[in-house]
């Protein structure tokens, strides 16, 4: 990493100038969650030891490895200064599509793969249109977008769940089956330990950190959201840009799906409930990793596993399962405190 | 005895004395326009005749009783109404103008609770008839033009018993008929009695009306001009200095034109002028705000286009329909209000200094597309030397620079890399002196482009520009009935 691209380094050097208090404050407020983090993780353990084995961690990650990418997908739109509602209709759709092509078309794992990740940018293409060039507003664009897709997902089977054997509307059954090899994605482990999904999660991390932070169109893409007229006048197309950002949500939903489908092996109608809150939250609760006060992937990766972690250890220790949604509430209120009201350290 | 009578009015702001010793004194059923250039004085002196700034020291009295307002309704009770030069603020859309109009009524104490629309539209008409306007009650107030909007302003102010009324750069936005059905009403007003404070830089229009003009600089009143009024020496007043000094450095036109327009027209029912910028030349344009600076520029810039004309660059047609493809082209543009056209917002990525410096060059210095290197950084070093920028270095958030170098890090950002012809609409705008002297010595140390300066303040445009234009009604051309001597269409500064 250079230091051209890093832009808490000032930031830093003021606070030495302050004082090692203000210095202090700084560190600690940039890294909260990451200690609060590591205090959840020890508390976990020392509480049930079996919280800390192997497994169980993958489990964790294996629960909020969905969330994760579409939490990116929706960094992603928040750079642009955007917001992607429909993700969470996207990745449901996506596990129809998915089901609907193995069973009902017979496809293989493969073709399914790309046939779904080709309708979730597709459908972002179509959120662009919307905003870009139609100009609706973002939240309402990919709002209409939510509610056409939840309808449109029930359409081809008549509004019933797709698994082996179902019957169609014009009475013929269904004569494809899940292909194994797409179950995988779902299912494996890689070396018996890592979980596919879990491999997934860390590639589309890297690979949206590296875009975001490291390259030119990332630094449009935020530039974009934080001052589009700016952008423009700098010779920037801010449609192109929004435009692929929307493409990046949508796609990833969609590979969101694709991991559902293969853990569940079955297109169920009412998957992917909470997916879209879930999603929203680990991207709000990044912006106060590392005090960034802005979206980020890294942040939202941590956000969602932070959120994996609290639910995984609170379950262990018998917490009722309908406390979770308040839990996951206090997590994003105490994390939006965090980023928005505690003292900035005077200005130089 | 004078309407109103100012005596040895100060008010400071920190260090700066925007009003010093001002006097001034305003008869009733006169009109009194009052020019200056940017930061004269002229605001502040109509914040504190409206109430919405108190002065320092000083003594004001209205109708011989002492007159000091503390807010903008007891300034309109004491009979003293400003017209802003905005007037969207005056209603609301869904309102109508019935409604416009009685406005400040609804929310005086006293007033019945239920109203009836008929009771609003007979008060209504009274207050228009009073003023004598014809206005239609019912249209909603979105629908207004922005000279209908100024009547019903104009009314309502009338309707509180209003003696002196201030109009802050009323033509801005009308068209010249409009401005002539102003100026009628004006005329009629003032032979009723009203005093009217005019403000503006418009000379044509001060030729039309005004009776007296008195010219503010530095804080003081410079001169009052009585009719007939002399205004190149109210000009000369503004400014400081002689309108036709010579100054050193001026550099005549010369060879082929590097941008050349041919009758161009900003608006459809604007006069065509044309235009031709040189290499090694800085023209300015000047003009009151809304006389079409800005859409000049925008045009050239491709972010707006000419309602008709023809635009050349080095002898080939300019017709961008994007700003990438005028910057491709070879014209840059430092659009005005920075924070807005230019800046990230503070801990945003891009907010630092050397990525403020990079953003129109990120392909061209990062054509793999990933950010290392470190080209933005040498950039802003070598920027910061050469435009003696204030800041802790390259990373410096550019929210913690001060105006005058943040100016300095978006004219470096359009200087990293070479260009045919510079835009730069307002680039003074909140520069303190000596960043202004900074700016325009980079401005004009530069020979291998041309630079077109659009100013709303003549005394930046003469200390920077080798050619002075006028601009007004959207035309580059002489004001209609334009005073003698120094404003003519072309002021060789």
């Amino acid at each position: 990493m250079t230091s051209t691209i890093d832009e808490a380094a000032p930031v830093q050097r003021n606070a030495n100038r302050v004082g090692w208090l203000a210095d202090l404050g700084t560190a600690l407020r940039s890294s909260a969650v990451f200690i609060l983090l590591a205090a959840l993780l020890l508390g976990f353990s020392a509480a049930e030891p079996a919280f800390a084995n192997l497994g169980n961690l993958m489990s964790i990650l294996q629960a909020v490895a969905v969330v994760a990418i579409l939490g990116a997908g929706v960094t992603v739109t928040l750079a642009v200064g955007g917001f992607d509602l429909s993700i969470g209709a996207i990745a449901a759709s996506s596990v129809m599509a998915a089901s609907y092509a193995m069973i009902v078309w017979g496809l293989g794992a493969i073709a399914t793969v790309l046939l779904v990740l080709a309708f979730g940018a597709l459908i972002g293409l179509v959120n662009a249109f919307l905003i870009v060039r139609l100009k609706v507003p973002d939240l309402l664009a990919t709002l209409s977008m939510m509610f056409l897709l939840s309808g449109l997902q029930l359409i081809p089977t008549a509004g019933r769940s797709i698994s082996a054997g179902l019957i169609l509307p014009n009475g013929t059954t269904a004569t494809g089956v899940y292909d194994p090899a797409f179950l995988l994605i779902g299912r494996a482990n890689l070396a018996g330990i890592v979980p596919v999904s879990v491999v997934l999660m860390a590639l589309v991390a890297i690979a949206l950190f590296v875009l975001t932070e490291r390259t030119r169109i990332g630094r449009l893409l935020f530039a974009t959201g934080g001052n589009a007229v700016a952008t423009r006048l700098a010779g920037a197309s801010t449609a192109r840009l929004k435009m692929l950002a929307y493409v990046i949500s949508g796609t990833l939903a969609s590979l969101g799906g694709i991991v559902i489908a293969a853990r569940v092996g079955r297109g169920d109608v009412s998957s992917g409930g909470s997916l879209l809150m879930d999603a929203v939250a680990a991207a709000l609760i990044g912006f106060a990793v590392l005090g960034k006060r802005r979206p980020n992937v890294l942040g939202t990766i941590v956000g969602a596993v932070f959120v994996g972690v609290l639910l995984n250890g609170l379950t262990m220790l018998n917490a009722p399962y309908y406390t979770q949604d308040f839990v996951k509430g206090a997590v994003l209120v105490g994390a939006l405190a965090l980023t928005y009201g505690t003292v900035r350290s005077p200005s130089p | 005895m004078p309407l109103l009578h100012i005596d040895a009015l100060n008010r400071s702001f920190q260090s700066t004395r925007a009003l010093v010793n001002a006097m001034l004194k305003i008869d009733a059923g006169e009109i009194v326009a009052l020019m200056g250039a940017n930061g004269a004085g002229k605001s502040t002196l109509v914040k504190i005749l409206s109430g919405v700034l108190p002065a320092d020291s000083g003594v004001i009295t209205l109708n011989g009783r002492p007159y000091v307002p503390r807010t903008p309704a007891q300034a309109a009770a004491a009979g003293i109404v400003t017209v802003h030069q905005s007037t969207d603020l005056v209603g609301a859309a869904g309102l109508t103008v019935a409604d416009t109009l009685l406005l400040t009524q609804f929310s005086q104490r006293g007033q019945p609770f239920f109203i009836s629309r008929a009771s609003v539209r007979r008060q209504a008409q009274a207050i228009l008839d009073a003023a004598g306007f014809d206005l239609p009650l019912d249209r909603d107030f979105a629908d207004l033009t922005a000279a209908d909007r100024q009547l019903v302003a104009i009314a309502r102010a009338l309707a509180n018993r209003a003696d002196l009324l201030i109009l802050d750069e009323p033509t801005a936005s009308l068209s010249l008929a409009e401005s002539q059905r102003l100026f009628n009403i004006l005329k009629r007003l003032r032979d009723g009695g009203l005093a009217i404070l005019y403000i503006s830089h418009r000379t044509a229009d001060l030729q039309a009306i005004a009776d007296r003009v008195l010219v503010m600089c530095g804080g003081a009143i410079a001169g009052v001009f009585e009719r007939p009024i002399d205004f190149a020496a109210a000009i000369e007043a503004m400014i400081g200095r002689k309108l036709q000094s010579a100054r050193p450095g001026i550099r005549p036109p010369e060879g082929q034109p590097v941008f050349e327009m041919r009758d161009a027209r900003l608006l459809p029912g604007s006069l065509p002028f044309d235009l031709a910028v040189h290499t090694d030349e800085v023209v300015a344009i000047t003009g009151v705000l809304g006389a079409g600076k800005s859409r000049l520029l925008s045009a050239i810039f491709g972010n707006g286009r000419l309602a008709a004309g023809e635009m050349y660059l080095d002898s080939r047609r300019h017709r961008p329909k994007t700003p990438a493809e005028a910057i491709a082209a070879g014209v840059a543009m430092a659009a005005e209000d920075r924070h807005r056209s230019s800046l990230m917002p503070a801990d945003w990525p891009g907010s630092s200094l050397a990525a403020t410096i990079s953003l129109p060059h990120l392909s061209k210095w990062y054509p793999h597309g990933l950010l290392f290197g470190g080209r933005e950084r040498r950039e802003a070093e070598q920027a910061i030397d050469r435009l003696r920028i204030k800041a802790s270095g390259p990373l410096a958030p550019i929210t913690s620079l001060s105006g005058g170098n943040q100016q300095k890090v978006v004219l470096a950002r359009w200087e990293a890399e070479p260009s045919r012809l510079l835009l730069l609409d307002e680039p003074f705008q909140g520069v303190d002196v000596g960043a202004r002297h900074d700016i325009i010595q980079a401005i004009r140390s530069r020979s291998d482009r041309a630079t077109l300066i659009a100013t709303s303040d003549p005394e930046e445009a003469y200390e920077v520009a080798d050619r002075i234009l006028i601009i007004d009604h959207h035309s580059l051309a002489a004001a209609p009935g334009g005073a003698r001597g120094g404003l003519s269409e072309e002021i060789h500064a």
